[in-house]
């Protein structure tokens, strides 16, 4: 279980590019020289400082796997938030924050894992499961993915054209509140969204409460704790 | 390299009051673990120290419940940043425990239900400084945050207070636990900002 040791130091990432996913959430695309490259799963620490010199750090999911020194961020506002409205409407190409990083390795994804996996994502926890959709996609694994993923409507979700066009990916939209064009009637995740071969490989990212219900209904189901790893963003307490 | 955010302006705390570097103050208690919240029968629980020896102590659930008992009212800092003032806690101290325990061992690898471990010199868990906890905030503590026991660290990072605690191995040599053997700091002083491996 031995991974490499955290990246510790400060490196300063340069807006390349910024593309809006929803109304409240956008990715940004970063060049960070020196990026040591990471696994699909892990997270960055990302650091901002006010002209007085205050500075706040908060950590983002890396939503693309490693291309040389060019990384991608997805980050959801959060209306009374201290980082995310900064990062959602301020910052522009050209301008720089800090970064450091990869973080975590425990909820990765490695390419050469043939074995089938279950990704199950609430709101902005899509974030590092696309990164192994599209880990998977650029290493041509075949490895079976069905990925659940959680939004309050259609207008909320990330990457939308792109899943759509993922290949040999089982896409199963749930739609919280407002129906979808799948014809699944509107309403929270429940043990049918979920239903997939016991023994596969499960990854649950989200809000605490939503990644506590799923894994209750994943539990139900008969899926054995160790097959299960979740990441929490926060949120509900 | 100085990186300047302009528009950035942050939200300082009102209040003012001292935190370790980069933390900031929750009101709320995150729940942060790897995996699903194993449940732990009352009736099978144990806990049990295992001396570099071999030698073995162990306490079942009503024999730690009649042990003496502590309230502390401590400070908690997470890795994730978040810190959380003055919380209230009622368990154990490990003196009490240890009081029967033989060793000259330095260091502790800390086991819970689930598998989850973390190591911690034996020193850190003495001299009233770590509870097993069963109590939280006047309430037995909920599954989600380590009940029906946990470890209570609190002057170092909070994953080292280990949730649903089993036990402890004490060993001559520092062994890494779970965070610790994915990059995480082997100590994890907050006040030194002991994150990650080489911090
Ligand atoms: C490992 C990890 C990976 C993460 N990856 C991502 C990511 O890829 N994209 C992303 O957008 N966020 C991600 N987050 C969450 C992110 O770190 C911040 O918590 C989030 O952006 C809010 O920061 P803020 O400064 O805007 O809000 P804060 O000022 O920290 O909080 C303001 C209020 O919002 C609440 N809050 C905090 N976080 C959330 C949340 N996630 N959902 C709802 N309410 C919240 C707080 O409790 C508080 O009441 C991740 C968190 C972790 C721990």
């Amino acid at each position: 279980m031995t991974e490499p040791a955290v990246r510790v130091r400060w490196l300063v990432g340069t807006v390349h590019s910024v593309r809006s996913e929803t109304a409240t959430a956008r990715s940004i695309v970063l060049d960070v020289p020196g990026w040591p490259g990471h696994l699909a799963g892990q997270h960055v620490d990302l650091r901002l400082t006010a002209p007085d010199g205050y500075q706040a750090v908060r950590s983002y999911s890396l939503a693309a796997p490693a291309d040389g020194q060019r990384v991608e961020l997805t980050v959801q506002l959060i209306e009374d938030g201290e980082v995310s409205p900064y990062l959602v409407d301020v910052v522009l190409p050209t301008e720089q924050v800090e970064l450091r990083g990869p973080v975590g390795g425990w909820f990765s994804w490695d390419p050469d894992r043939p074995g089938p996996v279950l990704l199950v994502a609430g709101g902005s926890g899509i974030v590092p499961l696309m990164a192994m959709v599209r880990a998977r996609a650029a290493a041509a694994s075949t490895a079976p993915f069905t990925l659940v993923y959680s939004v309050r409507g259609p207008a909320q979700r990330y990457y939308a054209e792109e899943l759509d066009r993922v290949d040999g990916l089982d896409l199963r939209m749930v739609h919280t509140r407002e129906a979808g064009p799948n014809g699944r009637p509107p309403g929270r995740i429940g043990p049918a969204d979920l239903d997939v071969a016991l023994g596969a490989r499960v990854y649950v990212c989200g809000p605490t409460g939503f990644v506590d219900a799923a894994i209750a209904l994943l539990l139900a189901a008969g899926h054995d704790a160790a097959d299960i790893r979740s990441e929490r963003f926060g949120g509900q307490p | 390299m100085n990186v300047v955010n302009r528009g950035f302006l942050g939200r300082r705390d009102p209040e003012r009051v001292e935190l370790p570097p980069g933390q900031y103050l929750t009101r709320d208690f995150p729940v942060l673990q790897a995996g699903p919240t194993p449940s732990v029968p009352l009736d099978q629980w144990r806990f049990t120290v295992r001396a570099e020896t071999g030698a073995e102590w162990a306490w079942t659930w009503p024999q730690l419940l009649a042990l003496p008992r502590e309230r502390p009212t401590v400070d908690i800092h997470c890795v994730t940043r978040w810190s959380k003032l003055a919380t209230t806690w009622e368990g154990v101290s490990l003196d009490t425990l240890f009081a029967e325990v033989e060793t000259v061992a330095d260091y502790a690898l800390v086991r819970s239900h689930g598998g989850y471990t973390t190591n911690l010199p034996l020193a850190d868990l003495l001299d009233g400084q770590a509870w097993i906890a069963f109590g939280y905030d006047g309430e037995e503590l909920a599954p989600a945050h380590g009940g029906p026991a946990r470890l209570l660290v609190p002057h170092l990072y909070f994953w080292k207070s280990a949730k649903w605690v089993s036990g402890i191995d004490l060993h001559h040599d520092d062994e890494p636990g779970f965070w610790e053997s994915l990059g995480y700091h082997e100590y994890g002083d907050p006040w030194r900002e002991q994150r990650y491996t080489d911090d």
